[in-house]
């Protein structure tokens, strides 16, 4: 998917996570904020990576502030971002596709 | 993914706990409370811009928390909707055990759900059948219509009544001794036992109201409901006890149940226990009774 306009998801309370993304024409720029950044900075960057893969998302600036969110969070508003910027977020969404 | 049973129409469901979906720090550890069943809410608490939000994050949830023995259900946002389509792909994509359809008015309401379900099994692989329905009464409609509402559908589990909505069409508030859904909460349990199924009182509403809540539960029990819609973990606890059997009751039905199968041996029909007469309709119920106090984990005995 290219994303084609700014889009967010999720809030900044506790066990959530906030993703922003945006239109780049130069690869993904990523980056990340969490609470919980020394200890699972890595595991974070992992599902950020593989959630934007399966979507394949080539292109785009992508924001996560965490809040302690666990993965099956995260993945859900990365997702949502993403599907939010193509203007697809309220129907026909691929379950278990590319949205697994 | 975590796999779930198949979903069972006849369980336990003295609690039905509400969690908004779109909020994750309550859905990832929504299991631990004990509730019988937890109700995931795609509707009134989700803000109508966060719809979509709710139903990626409702899907994951469903897919990787393991929810254990708690039955899990989730309530779609109503027909008159532009949201419901893809909730209902969502929920069977997901495996939930049941959708709670809300503002459920009539037999045409359910069969419109029920033949979206049986499309998203199929889209998604997920054994035909599967998925249960329970329906909201929420409107006078819905509640003259309830037995043609839960004879729908064979997935059809029971029926609960929604007070919030329900008084305000009936221009009512919540009253002491609950004369303002008497009648409502009458005429749906009289369908659903008609119809055999389970029935649901609304959830009280007041958390900081403990006297109110436990009242209301009281007279739930005495009524014949099955269960409830709670709102907060600190409400189980008073209803799984007060719908569990009491031991008085346990005890009574144990005697009865013991004096049948002597009875009907001997050949009586109808008798005495206690100096109560009794025959065959109250075996039947003791049974019921030992069942209930098995499945609420209060038998000690060993019929």
């Amino acid at each position: 998917m290219d994303i084609q306009k700014s889009a967010i998801a999720g809030t900044l309370e506790s066990s959530d996570a906030q993703v922003i993304v945006e239109p780049s024409d130069h690869g993904m720029e990523l980056s990340i904020e969490s609470s919980v950044m020394n200890r699972y900075g890595r595991q974070i960057k992992a599902v950020v990576l593989e959630t934007l893969d399966r979507l394949q998302v080539k292109n785009g600036k992508v924001a996560v502030v965490d809040k302690g969110a666990l993965d099956c969070t995260l993945m859900a508003r990365i997702e949502c971002a993403v599907f939010r910027s193509c203007g697809l977020s309220q129907k026909n969404i691929p379950w278990g596709g590319a949205v697994k | 993914m975590i796999p779930r049973p198949k979903p069972k129409k006849n369980r336990l469901r003295r609690t039905m706990m509400f969690m908004n979906a779109q909020k994750p720090g309550l859905i990832k550890d929504a299991y631990i409370y004990g509730a019988d069943s937890i109700i995931l809410d795609l509707e009134d608490a989700v803000a109508e811009n966060q719809k979509d939000a709710a139903r990626f994050s409702l899907y994951h949830a469903l897919k990787s928390i393991d929810y254990g023995d708690t039955e899990v259900i989730v309530r779609m946002n109503g027909l008159d909707t532009p949201h419901w389509q893809e909730d209902i792909r969502c929920i069977v994509a997901g495996g939930a055990d049941g959708i709670r359809i809300a503002k459920c008015e009539s037999a045409q309401d359910v069969k419109t759900v029920e033949e979206h379900v049986l499309a998203a099994e199929k889209e998604f692989g997920i054994e035909e059948g599967r998925t249960l329905l329970m329906a909201a009464l929420e409107s006078p409609k819905g509640v003259m219509n309830a037995y043609e509402i839960v004879t729908a559908s064979p997935r059809m589990f029971g029926c609960a009544i929604s007070g919030g909505d329900f008084r305000k069409s009936m221009h009512v508030q919540i009253q002491e001794g609950g004369i303002e859904m008497m009648t409502a909460r009458s005429m749906m349990l009289l369908a659903a036992r008609a119809a055999g199924v389970q029935c649901f009182d609304t959830m009280w509403p007041n958390i900081d109201d403990k006297e109110g809540f436990e009242a209301e539960v009281v007279q739930n029990r005495k009524m014949g409901f099955d269960g409830k819609s709670i709102v907060n973990p600190r409400q189980i606890r008073f209803v799984h006890e007060t719908f569990a059997p009491t031991p008085k009751e346990i005890v009574y039905a144990e005697k009865l149940v013991r004096s049948f199968n002597e009875q009907a041996n001997a050949g009586v029909g109808v008798y005495t226990v206690d100096g109560k007469m009794v025959d065959i309709p109250f075996f039947e119920d003791a049974r019921r009774v030992i069942a209930l106090a098995k499945a609420c984990g209060v038998y000690h005995g060993d019929l």
